[in-house]
């Protein structure tokens, strides 16, 4: 090889090294070179986005040792897991509660047991249907950062005077039943032009129906989505299809707008009642603030008075994925979310109730919700319920859309549908616990 | 300069490419291969487990559902867009003015990013409000319910897929403009008509492009990923538009299955490799190439 030649290798390699250097210098996570560096991959953007930036803002103003970076993402769970794979993982991850239980069988999450222990975050801080499923197989894998339980929204100009009030609105499945066939407007060609209740509006909870009847989906180890009581559920949910009928109930949702919009369907008029979020009523005040409407807890089945005021619970969590630069600065800003007044400001900028057990008198009289108590005891109610803890979560509630889907479509009866459900997920899980859980 | 010497200087040329192609193709082609025997969940290391995922997929009724839908798909979009794609081909290959205007107005929906056209489509084919069915409707038509119904769900997908024929037309455009006038003229001074000329001397001299375009469009057609993706959430409604990519993004990303995510490319592939095989082989007899 020439001399030439070498030096013009050597002035290759050389530029190439210094690329990667100034490369790696400005794309440094650092943001700040006097303070400690957490980065925080948040999953919310808009203004749910834009209040938990303020928190951010707020922790930073309030120390000087730590500075929080935050970034506003989409796909935050699968960018949190291929980074934890890279090695390279934000310090906080803010993911949804029913991700945690796969990340940490996979071992992508930091056990916060000990770091909570030390800063006086225990069962006594949170009301027990939010700390308990945070806790898996002996770790603490996330804390709340806003929750949410779920009720049955009801337009009081939609239904009539009998039921047009919280006290007097049916509490039974068999009475919403009822209130749902007085209220249903079907044309002659059987067009619908207003529905009572819809099982499929908004569609987002279908693994939720069973347990509104009384099933689990899993007891234990074994997956039961074809329970009797999940089956009876998706018998109701097939009364629905049958009654407005599949393809005049596609074509009637097919028109629904979007539920951040006045053409959203309980907005406009469309639906007369809708189980939805604590939230909504914060979408409510900003898109159609002139909306009767009232909140109750979703009906139980006659036979099953034991299962009033329950709830379908959900979170969103905050994590420290394994491998993050610095865990103890991520989990001191976890901590200051935490505080009774950040956690209020926080929960009500995204119109959530508050998962702690202690709750302030002006949280209530100043949430964006005016039924917030409502939903605060629903929380608190023992019969509410939250995503089952098991690592395929995803999968069951997959397998649990399909279900309804097919079910209400007409194109399997509700036993054909979660049978399937059923056969599918035990080998999903037989799978997971071999190739995961080393069973 | 040598040959060794002019060969060194070739390589070192090459080099980058060389290198891009190894790290960027190579290996992860031959890692998934790896992967597609293991047990891997992107944190942990890979565990070999033989053949286990293969065996899997083959009593897997999602993925057999996904296969169909994919097949069901490519059976339909390839020729619509084939067919499409030669029609429009040569009435712009025709001498009007404003041609060159024209030409660039049927190519550009081709550049449409594929997230926007689903979110376009999703007001195209919205089954109480969209455009289509409010255009049925003045014509007296009633419309499907596209998008919710399981049997219309994928011919919505086949129809969006026509709109991006642009590339293939732009390819059939350049060929047609290829086909030397003489035969046209012979084949005029013949008595052949536009049907016979068509048959006997377009598509015979534009054949190998015609195989060519549908070999990509096959190949496009058995990666569908994006519009679905963005029009039907998790294949709804109940997995009529869940394809092949779909199943293994999800196996991949959500449930972390990154091995069996990777058999599932593999199988991908095989089926993709065997479908162009046998059309090369079936287009044998159809296909004319001017130096044989």
């Amino acid at each position: 090889m020439s001399p030439k030649t070498i030096a013009g290798l050597t002035l290759t390699f050389a530029a190439m090294a210094g690329a990667l250097y100034i490369g790696e210098t400005s794309v440094s996570r650092s943001a700040r070179q006097d303070r400690v560096t957490v980065v925080y991959w948040e999953k919310w953007t808009g203004a749910e986005g834009e209040e938990m930036r303020k928190v951010v803002d707020a922790f930073n103003r309030s120390q000087d040792r730590i500075f929080v970076q935050y970034l506003s993402i989409s796909g935050v769970d699968q960018k949190t897991m291929l980074a934890t794979a890279g090695g390279n993982p934000p310090d906080v991850a803010g993911i949804w509660l029913d991700q945690i239980y796969q990340f940490s069988d996979a071992g992508a999450l930091t056990d916060l047991t000990q770091m909570a222990k030390e800063s006086g975050l225990g069962p006594d801080y949170y009301i027990k249907g939010y700390w308990d499923p945070l806790n898996y197989r002996g770790g603490l894998w996330a804390l709340p950062s806003t929750p949410a339980s779920i009720a049955l929204h009801v337009r009081t100009d939609l239904v009539p005077a009998k039921y047009a009030s919280p006290e007097t609105f049916p509490k039974t499945i068999e009475g919403l039943d009822e209130m749902n066939k007085e209220v249903s407007k079907i044309s002659k060609d059987g067009t619908i032009e207003l529905a009572g209740f819809l099982p499929s509006n908004p569609g987002w909870w279908n693994w939720a129906w069973g347990p509104y009847f009384g099933g689990q989906l899993i007891d234990g180890d074994k997956i039961t989505v074809n329970s009797p009581e999940n089956i009876r559920a998706f018998e109701w949910v097939a009364k629905y299809a049958k009654m407005f009928g599949p393809k005049e109930m596609q074509s009637f949702q097919s028109g629904f707008g979007n539920f951040s919009s006045p053409q959203d369907p309980f907005m406009s008029g469309k639906v007369a009642t809708e189980l939805n979020g604590v939230w909504k009523g914060g979408y409510i005040n900003v898109y159609k603030p002139d909306t009767k409407w009232f909140a109750v807890p979703f009906p139980y089945p006659s036979d099953r008075p034991d299962l009033a005021g329950h709830s379908n619970l959900s979170q969103d969590v905050l994590t420290i994925p394994r491998g993050a630069k610095h865990p103890k600065e991520a989990f001191e800003f976890m901590r200051f979310v935490q505080r009774q007044d950040i956690m209020e400001g926080l929960c009500n900028g995204h119109g959530k109730n508050s998962p702690l057990a202690q709750v302030s008198e002006h949280f209530f009289q100043n949430h964006k919700n005016k039924y917030i108590r409502l939903f605060d005891a629903l929380a608190r109610s023992p019969k509410s319920f939250s995503p089952p803890k098991i690592g395929i979560n995803q999968q069951i509630s997959n397998e649990m859309t399909v279900a309804f889907q097919e079910v209400n479509n007409g194109d399997k009866t509700p036993k054909q549908a979660l049978d399937d459900a059923e056969t599918r997920l035990n080998a999903l899980w037989k799978t997971y616990q071999e190739q995961v859980l080393n069973k | 300069m040598n040959r060794r010497r002019e060969a060194r200087v070739g390589i070192l040329f090459a080099l980058p490419w060389i290198l891009g192609f190894g790290i960027f193709l190579l290996y992860p082609i031959l890692a998934s291969l790896y992967y597609s025997f293991t047990n891997y969940s992107i944190l942990r290391a890979p565990k070999w487990i033989g053949v286990s995922n293969y065996q899997e997929l083959v009593g897997d009724k999602v993925f057999i559902q996904s296969m169909g839908n994919t097949l069901y798909y490519l059976i339909g979009a390839v020729p619509l867009g084939s067919v499409g794609a030669i029609g429009l081909a040569m009435l712009l290959n025709t001498k009007v003015k404003g041609i060159a205007f024209y030409r660039t107005l049927f190519y550009l929906p081709s550049l449409v990013p594929m997230v926007a056209l689903g979110t376009l489509f999703m007001w195209v084919f919205n089954g109480d409000y969209g455009l289509l069915n409010s255009v049925l409707r003045e014509m007296h038509i009633s419309p499907p319910n596209w998008m919710g119904d399981p049997s219309w769900a994928k011919w919505t997908l086949i129809m969006i897929s026509t709109w991006g024929c642009g590339q293939a037309m732009v390819i059939y455009l350049a060929a047609l403009q290829d086909v030397p006038v003489s035969l046209y003229e012979a084949a005029e001074l013949d008595g052949a008509r536009l049907w016979q000329k068509t048959r006997n001397v377009t598509l015979p001299m534009i054949s190998p492009v015609i195989l060519f375009n549908v070999l990509m469009g096959m190949i496009g057609a058995l990666q569908v990923f994006a519009v679905p993706y963005v029009m039907f959430p998790g294949g709804a409604p109940a997995r009529s538009t869940y394809f092949f990519t779909s199943y293994l993004y999800d196996n991949a990303f959500q449930y972390q299955r990154m091995g069996y995510a990777s058999a599932i490319g593999w199988v991908m592939f095989v089926i993709t490799l065997t479908l162009t095989l046998i059309s090369l082989k079936v287009s044998d007899r159809h296909v004319h190439y001017e130096r044989s």
